[in-house]
């Protein structure tokens, strides 16, 4: 007899249990990757309202219990973690999931620093790329990304990167050639691209002539250039110096259209000199001619 | 404001990997922070340290106030760009529901894993547990506690840095990819990047 209560009790217990399991049941698929439909699937019976809840989104749904919940691709779109609650009619339930970008780059936010920078810089130039999908959800799996910078006449140097938790990043160096490069990003099918000047480095070798002029010298230099050939810019402060008897005069000029030109009293004997940033030039002294 | 960051001051002067901070007060969460010694492809200086993890968490703060009164407004001082419009979405969406959510953090591990080379944004990872509270017309309908890995781009403004991306990641997807990583950084510093 004792036997037969503690079995009645024990197959009672397990229906129970069953009974609870069947009616408070939540079904939500673990991972739903952004964009696309899915259905969570209730048991139970009567009405009831689903939340679903998140710091990146938040639904409310008036549901019958022992049905499927639709959702649609723009439902619930945002990457991120989930909470959801059951509450109502035979149910009270939460679990959580998971709502992951899609694997498919829709946007790159590309940042390309410095904007100018002179030529011939190691690793001056750096580049970084944080990939998004269309819903604007960081893409946290591995994607290639391919960074360009190329300038007329020059080949161009490529580098391709794997992104890590969303980012990928490259630093190259300017080319010798001043002007305007193309920096490119490239993941998937989406580019992004940025200009970044190039200019000409320091002057590198500066060299003035003298031609008499009456009572005056006239002096320009030749065109001035850094050293990869590239003109230096318009504006750059070129010194001409002239010594005679203890006595010292300079001339600021800066340059235009590549040269710098000026003229400074002629007396003989006096020694001038022509200097750039670092850069000292040739020395002239005047002895008549020159 | 102070008191945090004399409160955190040490955590970057022990020379260990990882450093445990228990702030004290109940409502305040445990915080763990590791070692940025060798994050790149930027060196995070101390005094960047410092004001990665204070703005951080004072942006969990703020998270937790806009979401528990349903004031995007209380996003602002700590959140800019994506993550600032995708959360006040969420307060709106909220709001017009007629729910509140109410974020108490509780615990975070966090990680810095990247700092650019312009140093114009930082990226870090938050092992992080939460318990979240879900009421409706002032009646509490339920509580979950959470864990989960936050992902989030903080990039600097005037004053302090704000986050721009603000990204949770599943579960089992972040032990994977932990282990791929610490297998990557045997062999190259940054796996990430290409340094020319």
């Amino acid at each position: 007899m004792r036997c037969l209560r503690t079995l009645l009790s024990v197959a009672l217990a397990a229906a129970t249990s069953l009974s609870a399991a069947q009616t408070s049941s939540l079904r939500i698929p673990p991972r739903v990757e952004a964009g696309t439909s899915f259905s969570i699937e209730t048991r139970g019976s009567g009405a009831a309202v689903l939340y679903i809840v998140g710091p990146a989104d938040v639904l409310r749904r008036n549901v019958q219990l022992g049905e499927s919940i639709a959702f649609g691709p723009d439902d619930l779109h945002n990457a991120g973690h989930y909470s959801a609650f059951l509450r109502g009619g035979s149910a009270s339930e939460s679990v959580q999931f998971d709502v992951v970008p899609s694997h498919q780059p829709e946007t790159l936010s590309f940042l390309a620093k410095p904007s100018r920078l002179p030529v011939d810089l190691s690793g001056g130039i750096s580049g970084v790329v944080y990939i998004f999908d269309a819903f604007r959800n960081l893409i946290i799996q591995p994607q290639q990304v391919s960074f360009v910078l190329s300038v007329s006449d020059t080949p161009p140097q490529t580098r391709t990167v794997t992104s890590h938790e969303g980012v990928a990043w490259v630093k190259m160096n300017s080319a010798s050639r001043a002007g305007l490069a193309n920096f490119q990003a490239t993941a998937g099918n989406v580019e992004e691209k940025r200009i970044i000047q190039q200019v000409a480095g320091n002057p590198c070798r500066l060299r003035m002539n003298a031609r008499n002029s009456g009572a005056r010298v006239a002096l320009e230099t030749d065109p001035v250039r850094d050293c990869s050939g590239n003109p230096v810019p318009d504006g750059t402060i070129v010194t001409f110096t002239e010594t005679y008897a203890g006595n010292q005069s300079t001339v600021d000029v800066p340059l235009k259209r590549g040269v710098a030109k000026t003229e400074l009293p002629a007396h003989k004997g006096a020694l001038i000199s022509v200097a750039t940033g670092v850069v000292l030039g040739n020395e002239i002294r005047l002895s008549g001619g020159q | 404001m102070m008191k945090a960051m004399r409160t955190l001051k040490p955590l970057f002067l022990a020379p260990l990997l990882l450093t445990t901070l228990l702030v004290p007060g109940a409502d305040k969460p445990s915080v763990r922070v590791g070692s940025m010694d060798s994050v790149g492809p930027r060196a995070v200086e101390k005094q960047t340290q410092l004001s990665i993890v204070r703005d951080y968490l004072l942006a969990w703060q703020s998270l937790a106030r806009a979401l528990a009164q349903n004031r995007p407004a209380s996003l602002d001082d700590s959140f800019t760009g994506i993550a600032r419009d995708k959360l006040a979405d969420t307060i709106r969406e909220q709001s017009k529901l007629g729910f509140q959510t109410h974020y108490r953090d509780t615990t975070h591990n966090l990680q810095v894993i990247f700092y650019s080379p312009e140093g114009l944004s930082i990226q870090l990872l938050d092992d992080v547990e939460y318990d979240i509270e879900l009421y409706e017309k002032g009646k509490l309908l339920g509580t979950q506690h959470v864990r989960s890995r936050y992902l989030s781009v903080l990039t600097p403004t005037e004053s302090k840095w704000k986050v721009r991306i603000f990204e949770a990641q599943p579960l089992e997807q972040r032990l994977a990819k932990g282990d791929q990583r610490l297998h990557e950084r045997k062999h190259q510093s940054y796996p990430w990047g290409f340094a020319a």
